[in-house]
């Protein structure tokens, strides 16, 4: 499935999402996402972003459509599968709060390695130690990886969530506005070096935020009312 | 599974205040219930194990109940005595391989003194093949001779050699001590953790010569010392038979409130002698002993014990300490299939009535009527349980929402909500095990520090053993009912992290 090059990360065809019957909150007719891409999700709060997200992690079941993550189908799948499909191809990073608060900074980033064995698998022969070290490095934080994630500031704890989203290499990674809780020096700092990350591992970035002034540093951009035809439905309901 | 246990550690160790409170009070509760029960077969064993090896207990014609506890536990008194050619007609059955006669009726600071033969010594067996054994000394031989049980010996503090006074009845009383015959114990038991330990052995010929003692020289009384002293100052008493009126007894005092003075009493009471000393019995057919014994629970002093014996019969004066009468025996037959056969020959004997009891179904019946607290304590004992059990529950159920979010990062790295629910039921029977096995650590520490304690206060020997069945169906049952439990609040995690997604609504 990795090897064959065609599939894009990310293909959504008629997606229809409701909580409640008749009450759609996704409607999107396509969005295509190629490998390799920086995609900036852009939408204001009531756009339909928690939800698409969900929709495109396997937490979430479309009511109707295909939502193809590497050319599979999330949609006829079971719920076991799906999450046996987002622990070994997706990461995932939280606006905050991504960190287990019981676990070290080094277990917190060796989680999806250790609940997962396809996972493992990809570290290809790598000790996920060392593997989690080396992503610690490239985001500076190795020195905080003993301490617990209590004692982290908040942009240190956001990329410890990076490097958890990072290990293994999956192919996509997705982020929930993940520094809107940073300032501006820090936030500058922090996509310096999720770019950096994704890149050198070839992941595919999908970058989902309300703050505009991001959105140069992406290679894409996607304006998520303009594909989501059922948006405005939601606004009026939040 | 080694994740999510891992994980499972971690988060309860996270909690560590709350996780130890609810260990703790599962743990308190599976001590009570481990403990009860451990008690429980414990005092059950120590019960059955009183007596063994012997076929047949024989008492005067009685509730079987009462020839049981009066013999093997030196409870209350058979009734009336047995003769001792009645005995004999028994020992010498062909049926029979061995018997012990018992004289009871007796005490020495309200510890009862038994006369019996050298065939206690060698046939009684108690627990699994528990003898009679002599930590110093040996068996009585002569009339004098005075063999302690390990209890009486270490509370009183004798040794080889003391002299002993003995009391008439069984009130720890000084008034009617023999004091003209004066034992000397020449050996102690090792200790049994039976009734063994609380008495005091002598031969039959001893109990009689008591008595005969006690008859010829009253007049020790009146100048009795105080309950307990040991000395005899009666030895000096003048040989002088104080008669029946009160003027002759001028030392006597009673002590107030006493219901009956000696001398106020009339010098015949037909038919007054309680059962309560049937050692003292006179022979069948010589006229009772007047000036009745007060009832064995008694505490007051005995001032009739000291009761000028008027019209007793003192045929006795030759000294011929020959036992006549003998209050119980057991019985050991030659081929234990006859055990039932003689029982019944027994207890239709027309010559002299007598019960015959198999000690087994005797202790059956008894450990029947007794043991019916033991399911009150039992039933507490699984409240607590529950109340521990359910203790968990509040605090899993509880924690629930604080851990909303750490749901959510575990599904994002991909775990199942069925991850979700092994991790929750993980922790609360991780939390169940704990409680467990701290509880059962508790109880043998209790044991440990506790049952020299135990022994002295009761005198029930507590094994330290290892875990009995009913144990280990306890524990199972907590460890199942917590890990049971732990579905409660995993299913309910179980519906968040579904709605939830990845997005925990604060």
């Amino acid at each position: 499935m990795m090897a064959n090059a065609a599939p894009p990360a990310v293909a959504l065809s008629n997606v229809r999402f409701a909580y409640r019957p008749g009450q759609d909150v996704v409607s999107i007719d396509t969005l295509t996402i190629e490998r390799g891409e920086t995609v900036f999700l852009h939408g204001p709060s009531g756009s339909g972003k928690t939800t698409l997200l969900g929709l495109l992690a396997g937490v979430l079941t479309a009511t109707s459509g295909s939502v193809r993550i590497l050319g599979q189908d999330l949609t006829p799948m079971s719920s076991g599968s799906r999450d046996a499909f987002r622990a070994q191809h997706l990461g995932y990073v939280f606006q905050q709060f991504n960190l287990i608060p019981y676990l070290s900074v080094r277990e917190n980033i060796l989680l999806p390695v250790r609940l997962d064995s396809a996972r493992r698998a990809k570290l290809g022969g790598t000790d996920p130690v060392k593997a989690a070290e080396s992503l610690a490095s490239d985001l500076d934080i190795a020195s905080a990886l003993g301490s617990p994630v209590t004692e982290l500031s908040v942009g240190q704890q956001q990329r410890v969530a990076v490097a958890r989203a990072l290990i293994g290499s999956p192919e996509v990674v997705i982020c929930d506005e993940p520094t809107s809780a940073l300032d501006s020096d820090r936030r500058e700092r922090f996509l310096q070096l999720l770019f950096a990350s994704c890149q050198k591992a070839g992941t595919t970035l999908v970058f989902v935020s309300h703050d505009f002034s991001l959105q140069p540093l992406f290679s894409r951009t996607v304006e998520l009312p303009q594909i989501n035809s059922a948006s405005a439905l939601i606004a009026k309901e939040n | 599974m080694g994740t999510i246990l891992r994980l499972a550690l971690q988060s309860l160790r996270s909690r560590a205040f709350t996780s130890f409170l609810t260990v703790a009070s599962i743990a308190l509760s599976v001590t009570l219930l481990v403990g009860i029960e451990h008690v429980r077969s414990g005092v059950r064993e120590s019960f059955a194990g009183t007596i063994r090896g012997v076929d047949l207990i024989v008492g005067a014609r009685g509730g079987s109940l009462q020839v049981l506890l009066s013999t093997v536990f030196g409870i209350g008194a058979s009734s009336t005595a047995i003769s001792y050619e009645t005995y004999e007609r028994w020992a010498e059955h062909p049926a029979v391989a061995w018997s012990i006669p018992f004289a009871l009726g007796d005490s020495h600071r309200s510890y009862r003194v038994i006369g019996t033969t050298n065939e206690f010594y060698e046939r009684y067996r108690f627990r699994q093949d528990g003898r009679v054994s002599f930590a110093q000394g040996r068996a009585a031989e002569t009339d004098a001779d005075v063999v302690l049980g390990a209890e009486v010996a270490s509370r009183l503090g004798y040794t080889l050699g003391a002299p002993i006074v003995v009391t008439h009845g069984l009130q720890g009383g000084g008034i009617a001590d023999h004091e003209a015959n004066p034992f000397k114990v020449v050996g102690i038991l090792n200790r049994t953790f039976t009734p063994i330990d609380r008495a005091i052995y002598v031969t039959l010929g001893g109990i009689e010569a008591m008595h005969e003692d006690f008859e010829q020289a009253p007049s020790a009384a009146p100048v009795a010392p105080p309950a307990g002293t040991p000395s005899m100052p009666g030895a000096e008493a003048p040989p002088v038979m104080p008669g029946a009126t009160p003027p002759a007894m001028p030392g006597y005092e009673p002590p107030p409130g006493t219901p009956t003075m000696p001398g106020a009493q009339p010098p015949v009471m037909p038919g007054a002698t309680p059962p309560a000393m049937p050692g003292y019995e006179p022979p069948p057919g010589t006229p009772t002993m007047p000036g009745a014994q007060p009832p064995v629970a008694s505490t007051a002093p005995a001032p009739s014990a000291a009761e000028p014996d008027a019209d007793h019969d003192d045929d006795h004066a030759d000294h011929d300490h020959e036992a006549e009468q003998v209050s119980s025996f057991m019985v050991g037959t030659k081929n234990r299939f006859e055990a039932l056969q003689l029982q019944r020959e027994m207890n239709t004997d027309l010559v002299e009535p007598v019960t015959a009891i198999i000690p087994g179904v005797a202790l059956g019946e008894l450990w029947q009527n007794i043991s019916s607290a033991e399911v009150g304590l039992r039933i507490v004992a699984m409240f607590a349980v529950a109340i521990g059990l359910t203790g968990m529950l509040v605090a899993l159920y509880s924690s629930l929402d604080a851990r909303r979010r750490e749901m959510a990062i575990l599904r994002a790295v991909g775990a199942g909500p069925r991850t979700i629910v092994s991790l929750l039921v993980i922790e609360s029977a991780l939390l169940a095990f704990v409680g467990c096995v701290l509880g059962v650590l508790f109880v043998y520490a209790i044991l440990t520090v506790g049952q020299s304690a135990i022994e002295a206060r009761s005198g029930v020997h507590l094994a330290i053993r290892a875990l009995g069945a009913t144990e280990w169906k306890y524990l199972a049952l907590v460890l199942g009912a917590g890990t049971l439990i732990g579905f409660v609040p995993a299913i309910k995690a179980y519906r968040t992290s579904l709605t939830d997604g990845l997005s925990p609504r604060a």
